[in-house]
């Protein structure tokens, strides 16, 4: 008999369990992102939220790639 | 600021796979996906030409318009980056792509694609910042260092440009005016004299 009752019991807890379910499917509005949010590339601990410090390094590397900055002019 | 732009000078690039090497280390892309490789025109003819494609970083880029799920974004400084947990997978974006940016991985038996996969900007994605999330999803995040991507640091002719597009721009345009064209390019005033330029050769159809 009380094999019974815990058998029951388990039944009845299994298929309440479903009940709790919770949606696990995004709920999508077109055409607007739905991802998470990406964080600014200068709130690095590098550049501690400073987007003008951030551009200036960037721009300096970027220059970097100009051998003629680099090197000066050719001597043609 | 301008957006983040790539730039391919097909006059430099030697066709050395330095950028795709690069983006292949620092990412460490799984087998199978190439963010970036190297296109070859008219391969072995004399004019042949090279050029390092990926993701171009579209100002209205395609691939946000088809996708489905909506998991495309753009940064602040323009570079398109994508959701990896809202990717289906579908491959419109692959479609709509007019470099064949977007990869997909294999993800299980009998070619079933996995989450699309593509040049970051190396830019890492919306994950924490140089998180070990974000590494093993989307690469390095170089940007968030100051750094700009490794292809086009790495590049040893300085074909491939990257950053700021205004300042790319700048470089390329002074790289022109200063090499000139045609001929002049490949040095043949300086070594055969001036007046003496053959006709560039024009490749046969």
């Amino acid at each position: 008999m009380r094999t019974l009752i815990v058998g029951l019991a388990a039944i009845v807890a299994l298929g309440l369990a479903g009940c709790g379910e919770q949606p696990q499917v995004v709920q999508y509005k077109q055409g607007k992102y739905q991802g998470k949010p990406d964080a600014k590339p200068w709130d690095s601990p590098e550049f501690g939220g400073k987007q003008a410090d951030w551009e200036r390094a960037i721009n300096t590397r970027a220059q970097h790639q100009n051998e003629y900055a680099r090197t000066g002019p050719s001597g043609r | 600021m301008a957006r983040m732009k790539f730039l391919c000078d097909a006059e430099r690039c030697i066709e050395c796979n330095g950028c795709v090497t690069a983006c292949k280390n620092t990412n460490e892309v799984p087998w199978g996906v190439n963010r970036r490789r190297v296109v070859t025109m008219n391969d072995g003819v004399p004019g042949e030409r090279s050029i390092s494609v990926a993701c171009m970083h579209c100002s209205d880029a395609p691939c946000m318009a088809v996708c489905p799920v909506d998991c495309f974004y753009k940064t602040e400084e323009g570079v398109v980056l994508h959701d990896k947990d809202l990717c289906i997978g579908c491959g419109y974006c692959f479609y709509a792509c007019p470099f064949g940016a977007p990869q997909f991985p294999q993800a299980g038996a009998f070619g079933l694609r996995g989450k699309m996969d593509k040049c970051t900007f190396c830019a890492g994605g919306p994950e924490k910042d140089n998180s070990a999330e974000e590494f093993s999803k989307y690469g390095e995040n170089r940007l968030a260092m100051g750094k700009l991507p490794a292809c086009a640091e790495m590049c040893s002719t300085k074909a491939l440009l990257g950053g700021d597009g205004d300042i790319i721009a700048d470089i390329y345009r002074q790289r022109v005016l200063t090499r000139g064209k045609g001929s002049e390019v490949w040095g043949w005033g300086t070594a055969y004299g001036p007046g003496q330029k053959p006709p560039a050769a024009q490749p046969k159809s």
